[in-house]
């Protein structure tokens, strides 16, 4: 049986005690909300923390609310299940609600978390593997080893953030709040994501991914997240595309991102894909044009069950899809 | 080297029955269940996440036992397999499976009949789509799905008709 390394479980039931404890016992301890990512990974023997903090029972970061003047508040402890199913989630960021459905399993998506899912740990095809299997083949850069397997002369791992919420996220100009134990701070969506390859997120190892705030949809707004996988049923991306835009009462476009997931170690924006959406009609020209500039700036790492050129090839095709999504009720 | 890590005595609320025990606080609720209390309905596949062969019910929602904690979960009610059928009458999902012999080597029937009850929990008419996303993070090496979810569609059927009749 593939069984978890020994570590002292210690529950808490407020942030304040749970960054405490991570404080107290440094890189010894880590925390785990729902346990999806970090258990596999432990089980493989890519973590062996002396310390588990459960978050779970910090019953405060359950709460989701939604007002149209302040945006959307989701607790980090949000089931992803519960986001993908909620009715204000559903109408005004449809995009994240696509995202969190299309995360894992239902299994996975009742136990996982909006917060877990945002600090998922980068993946790489020669790092989630058996130790053994890890052993055999003399470790890698980002455990265990010296050499990064997919870019042999990198001083990075070059590992994919796959997570399917971040690009959303970020499409969505989100604020994050971290908490730690000499207080809080907020960071962008577009600078949480660390693109090393080591490291998924900027969170020191004694903060605690409180809180998600998404701004009020504003006028005109639309969005979308498609993804790319191997068995529609459950797996991780291959590539995801974000689009989230605005529009004035023209029906121009006023503002765009475009964001690709499972591209690098982080969600990568196209920012020439939104330049050109901005003030179009999204007309098929423009949203055709668009595409074929997150197929040219769009870059996958060789590191996915799948190959380069088919990963390179889809991003149009996922990139048009997306763009017609938001495009079709505009036109 | 730190010292091994001791037991914890903790009551689980397994089946509907409380059970006080002792376990090692990293043990999963998958270990617990099958070594401790001698459950093994419940089935370690690939202890990953990935198979769905460990699901149980906690909170009467469906878990992957093997990425779980027990320590986590104390208090709250925990629905194995072996809690599906009340007495000696089956569930109508371990009927409908037994009647259209949904199942080959059986291996991933327990994951399939939790996830299955769950669903019919909700709905008890669910349309195709409906079965196939609840039974999405199961897997299955011999069947090949159709007769589960025809199994599950049934059971649906039936108990539809017995809360009509």
């Amino acid at each position: 049986m593939l069984r978890l390394p020994a570590f002292e479980f210690r529950p808490v039931r407020s942030v304040e005690d749970a960054a405490a404890l991570l404080s107290e016992y440094g890189s010894d301890a880590l925390p785990v909300a729902g346990g999806t990512d970090l258990y596999a990974n432990m089980k493989l023997g890519l973590f062996t923390p002396r310390v588990v903090v459960g978050l779970r029972s910090i019953t405060e970061l359950r709460r989701m609310h939604f007002d149209p003047a302040h945006g959307l508040r989701l607790g980090a402890l949000c089931s992803l299940d519960s986001i993908a199913r909620d009715p204000a989630v559903l109408l005004h960021y449809p995009a994240l609600a696509t995202a969190a459905a299309m995360v894992g399993t239902p299994e996975i998506r009742s136990m996982g978390t909006i917060g877990g899912n945002l600090c998922l740990e980068t993946r790489c095809t020669y790092y989630n593997q058996s130790a053994d299997w890890r052993k055999a083949l003399g470790y890698c850069l980002k455990r265990d080893g010296d050499l990064c397997r997919v870019a042999l002369h990198s001083q990075i791992g070059k590992a994919i953030n796959a997570s399917d919420t971040a690009p959303v996220m970020q499409a969505y100009d989100a604020r994050i709040s971290l908490v730690g134990p000499h207080g809080a701070r907020v960071v962008a969506a577009r600078d949480f994501f660390s693109n090393d390859g080591a490291h998924a997120t900027v969170r020191q190892s004694d903060e605690i991914l409180a809180e998600i705030v998404l701004p009020p949809p504003p006028r005109g707004a639309r969005s979308s997240y498609r993804k790319l996988r191997l068995r529609n049923a459950f797996d991780f991306p291959l590539l995801g595309v974000a689009v989230a835009v605005a529009t004035n009462e023209a029906g121009a476009c006023t503002q765009a991102r475009v964001l690709l997931g499972a591209v690098g170690s982080a969600p990568i924006e196209v920012e020439g894909a939104g330049a050109l959406l901005l003030g179009s009609h999204f007309a098929a020209a423009t949203l055709a044009d668009a595409a074929e500039e997150v197929f040219r700036a769009g870059k996958p790492l060789e590191n996915a069950n799948a190959s380069l050129l088919y990963r390179k090839r889809m991003l149009r095709v996922l990139a048009q899809r997306a763009l017609e999504d938001v495009a079709a009720p505009l036109r | 080297m730190s010292a091994a890590p001791s037991k914890m005595l903790a009551t689980l609320n397994v089946n509907g029955r409380d059970v006080t025990l002792a376990f090692l606080p990293h043990a999963t609720l998958l270990e617990v269940l099958r070594e401790e209390l001698r459950l093994t309905g419940t089935k370690h596949g690939c202890e990953l996440g990935q198979c769905g062969a460990c699901t149980v019910l906690v909170d009467g929602a469906p878990v992957l036992s093997c990425l779980t904690l027990a320590a986590e979960t104390i208090d709250r009610p925990i629905t194995s397999v072996e809690g599906i059928a009340v007495a000696d009458a089956l569930h109508p999902v371990q009927r409908a499976f037994l009647d259209l012999g949904a199942a080959q080597c059986g291996y991933c029937t327990p994951g399939f009949i939790v996830a299955a009850v769950h669903l019919l929990e909700r709905t008890t008419s669910p349309s195709e789509a409906e079965i196939r996303e609840a039974l999405a993070g199961h897997l299955c090496r011999c069947t090949g799905y159709t007769k589960i979810v025809e199994a599950v569609a049934l059971a649906g059927q039936r108990m539809r008709a017995t809360a009509h009749g």
